[in-house]
């Protein structure tokens, strides 16, 4: 086990570097940061010093070990748009990005199931048919109309919901939550909405699937036999074997949200690290996208290894490196 | 006992803050959203135009312009040139205290003006002239320039001040580096003298201001707004719906899209008005040969009839009816009108004659046309790409291939300002930020060297324009200087060495009750606002 989660973290060293050499060979295509970083009256000379100074001069290969050493004693730099060093700003955006992707995740995860359950067992009712016509629009519109719409209908129109922002925030040391305020209560309801709806429509379409499998299959068909309740032959044993992959791909999900709620966070102005990004690479901004970049792989590498466990502790042939013989029949 | 003491104290502070709030029965804040925050709240690490607009409200600078452009005193109250025409003379205003009440005098003029010399200042082109700076009294200044310099003062409208105790006391004298280890205290703080004191800053998130009933021009500026909390709102959408929504009282920046639709809303007031800015094509004129185009051994846009046929293709009617659905003014000089050097005869519209373009074509040589990479902006200027592709449409009526490469700013400009230049035709915004033409000159038209012609990407290089140039930094005479501004835009409006296409417009909505006037540098300064009721 231990050999397992070491090899699995040397794996996920070597994705890190991997991930950021190529960020920052592709940072030089998103344009000069000088040419934002002064006004339009500096002259040519002011412009040289400062790209010197920045460093932005050298090699591509050179200024990226300065990234990694810098990296390694923990120091991401300064952002060049904000003026405040990266690892700040991005304890300071964390919680808001982090706050919407949970709730939404949880929104997504239960409603989907639900629905996914309701689905499957009465397939043939016409609720079951209308949730099924609403998911296809949830998997076909875009993120961004969805929002666009839920603002145009509930903050424009009926005024019940902030069309922007945070609301008030309460601080708990260096974490800021907005679930403490009746303003950040409401100001998270449309933007979880949004992120979410796509991953509800996939989790409740794998629940049905995985759901109509599983009650077509023999014990099933005994428990009916052995005359159990509908209820206990649904939730007890067909549901309990549906969970397992949608619990896997409900995790994976939970990286993908974190990583890329940045439609959602660009929409309705949220304050996390999307918005963050997005704004960084419109002024490019390095040492913040560099920092980014790593996060997000970060995530992703912490999310598949615990997964990765998961499966070590679920089939105990992944436990010894050396190949079992399953075969001789 | 101490402690009882401190706590009374406090409640009648306290008690005394909520019945002020009762008494001003005017109590009014303002919402006030645009597309992007300011970057930073020190004054001297960011030349940018959001930047300062926000500054504007907490710091000031010695001398302002109204919302015409129009230099107005503000911590100075008169400026002279004395009888040596190399040294100006600052009188300042007295009684002006900080928003810590420090005292304002000349020390915090020189702390500043020094500090936006700084190598790490992006200010500090704007007192390149500077040679001394000399304190005469307590209120008195007197700045020494390199040269003559009859229109210096023009360069410290966004100069702000800064208190000189406050900002040594918190280390923030050396403005902002990009390679330090610590963000400087004056990112996030500020202590100015400006007519709203900084309460709270969330960079991209919001700024809260509230006034500063200490102002000196309490009484002379309507001041009526008691908070101020500007909000950056990026998606174009949202910003507009926060104000359809109540939620925000003043949109800055609305999308040229929207501007009809909200025109007809009763529940709206919408102020449009020209922005100091105008939009033009670039060709490059000088090189042997065009990179980009099908034309080998020769460049088309040496030709002179050549650049006169461009100007009498691009429709600028067309553009401004159909690509800014009527926001824009057609132009034909690219300093806009305000700008000291402009004149009507300047602005000559050319009417669109496709046959006579075509006939000019033939006469120069190219019957068949020509083919050319395009270079444009898509994220700096209103509706950039899509004046682009008009352009595109219109040249090829007459047989000029322009391939159009659209991309970010961040990558568009580099192209003009490296050198040599990366673009042979490209699109370009230009506002004067001196009202003066020199400003366009100087940067626009002068051969690129080191110091001048730093976005002149055409090559174009005329030994004469850039001599009478430098001599208008020199001659004090006004008249003759004018004089002088004439005789160069002669010249250059007949080489025709830029297309103009137009001036943009700038667009405020905000609640009907409230009146904010458009401002011509797209700096509204709040302690101008009004309400109407």
């Amino acid at each position: 086990m231990i050999a397992y989660i070491l090899k699995s973290v040397a794996q996920a060293v070597l994705v890190l570097l991997v991930v950021s050499a190529l960020a920052f060979s592709m940072f030089r295509f998103l344009g000069d940061p000088v040419a934002n970083l002064v006004g339009q009256e500096a002259t040519q000379a002011d412009r040289r010093e400062l790209a010197e100074r920045l460093g932005l001069n050298d090699p591509i290969p050179l200024q990226f070990g300065r990234f990694v050493a810098d990296v390694a004693t923990g120091e991401f730099g300064m952002s060049y748009r904000h003026g405040r060093k990266v690892s700040a700003l991005i304890v300071e955006k964390l919680p808001a990005t982090v706050e919407l992707a949970v709730l939404s995740a949880l929104f997504a995860t239960s409603f989907g199931i639900v629905f996914g359950v309701y689905t499957a067992i009465r397939r043939n009712s016409w609720s079951a048919h209308a949730i099924m016509m609403i998911s296809l629009v949830g998997v076909s519109l875009p993120t961004f109309l969805i929002g666009i719409g839920l603002i145009y209908l509930f903050a424009v129109e009926l005024r019940w919901l902030p069309s922007f922002g945070r609301g008030e925030t309460v601080k708990l040391g260096w974490w800021s939550t907005g679930l403490l305020t009746s303003s950040g209560r409401q100001s998270l309801i449309m933007p979880v909405l949004t992120l979410g709806f796509f991953q509800l429509t996939l989790i409740m379409r794998l629940v049905r699937a995985q759901m109509l499998e599983t009650l077509r299959t023999d014990y099933v068909k005994f428990a009916r036999a052995r005359g159990l309740s509908e209820n206990r032959v649904n939730f007890r044993h067909a549901l309990r074997n549906t969970l397992v992959p949608v619990i896997t791909i409900a995790g994976l999900q939970l990286g993908a949200v974190i990583a890329f709620a940045i439609i959602t966070e660009s929409v309705f102005q949220w304050p996390g690290l999307g918005a963050l990004f997005v704004q960084a690479v419109q002024f490019v901004d390095i040492p913040v996208m560099a920092a980014y970049l790593l996060f997000v792989a970060v995530v992703f590498v912490v999310v598949n290894l615990i997964v990765d466990l998961t499966y070590v502790a679920l089939d105990p042939r992944l436990k010894s490196s050396t190949p079992v013989s399953v075969g001789g029949k | 006992m101490h402690l009882s003491g401190r706590l009374i104290a406090a409640i009648s502070v306290s008690a005394s803050l909520f019945c002020g709030a009762f008494d001003s029965a005017e109590a009014r804040s303002v919402k006030w959203a645009r597309s992007g925050d300011s970057l930073t709240l020190d004054p001297h690490a960011q030349n940018e135009g959001p930047t300062h607009v926000l500054n504007h409200h907490i710091y000031e600078p010695l001398i302002i312009r109204d919302n015409q452009g129009k230099p107005l005193p503000a911590l100075a109250e008169s400026w002279t040139i004395t009888a040596d025409p190399l040294t100006w003379e600052f009188r300042l205003r007295k009684g002006v205290k900080f928003h810590d009440g420090a005292p304002f005098t000349v020390d915090d003029v020189i702390y500043s003006y020094e500090r936006a010399r700084q190598p790490t200042s992006d200010m500090k082109s704007l007192l390149s002239a500077v040679d001394t700076l000399t304190k005469v009294d307590d209120h008195t200044l007197r700045i020494k320039t390199k040269g003559p310099n009859p229109i210096f003062p023009a360069n410290l409208t966004d100069l702000f001040i800064m208190n000189k105790a406050w900002t040594e006391k918190n280390n923030a004298g050396k403005v902002q580096d990009y390679k330090a280890k610590e963000e400087n205290f004056s990112v996030r703080n500020a202590n100015g003298t400006g007519p709203f004191s900084l309460v709270s800053r969330e960079p991209d998130v919001k700024t809260v201001l509230k006034r500063n009933d200490n102002y000196w021009g309490k009484g002379q500026v309507p001041l009526e707004i008691t908070e101020l909390t500007y909000l950056p709102i990026k998606a174009d959408a949202t910003r507009v719906a926060a104000l359809l929504s109540g939620e925000v009282d003043f949109v800055q920046d609305l999308p040229v899209q929207d501007i009809q639709r909200l025109s007809s809303d009763p529940k709206l007031q919408i102020n449009i008005g020209p922005e100091n800015r105008s939009i033009f094509l670039g060709m490059n004129v000088a090189d042997k040969e065009l990179k980009t185009s099908d034309i080998k051994g020769r460049n088309p846009f040496a030709e002179k009839k050549i650049r006169h046929a461009v100007n009498m293709t691009v429709n600028r009617s067309a553009i401004q009816r159909v690509t800014m659905r009527g926001q824009s003014i057609p132009t034909g000089i690219i300093a806009p009108p305000g700008v000291n050097g402009y004149t009507k005869e300047l602005d000559q519209i050319p009417t669109a004659d496709a046959a006579k373009a075509k006939a000019l074509l033939a006469e120069a040589g190219y019957p068949e046309g020509f083919s050319v990479s395009f270079h444009c902006p898509n994220d700096r200027y209103l509706n950039d790409e899509a004046i682009c592709q008009a352009v595109v449409g219109q040249l090829a009526t007459i047989g000029i291939k322009a391939n159009l490469v659209s991309q970010s700013k961040s990558i568009h400009f580099p192209l003009i300002q490296k050198n040599p230049p990366e673009t042979d035709f490209y699109l370009l915004g230009w506002g004067v930020p001196t009202f003066d033409s020199h400003y366009v000159f100087t940067l626009l038209y002068h051969t690129r060297t080191d110091k001048e012609g730093g976005w002149n990407a055409t090559r174009y290089s005329n030994p004469d324009i850039d001599k009478l140039t430098v001599a208008l930094t020199q001659e004090t005479d006004l008249t003759k200087r004018n004089q002088m501004i004439g005789q160069i835009w002669k010249v250059l409006q007949d080489e025709t060495i830029y297309i103009p296409i137009h001036i943009q417009t700038l667009a405020y909505a905000m609640k009907p009750d409230l009146d904010i006037p458009v401002d011509i540098s797209n700096q509204p300064k709040l302690k101008f606002a009004k309400f109407k009721k």
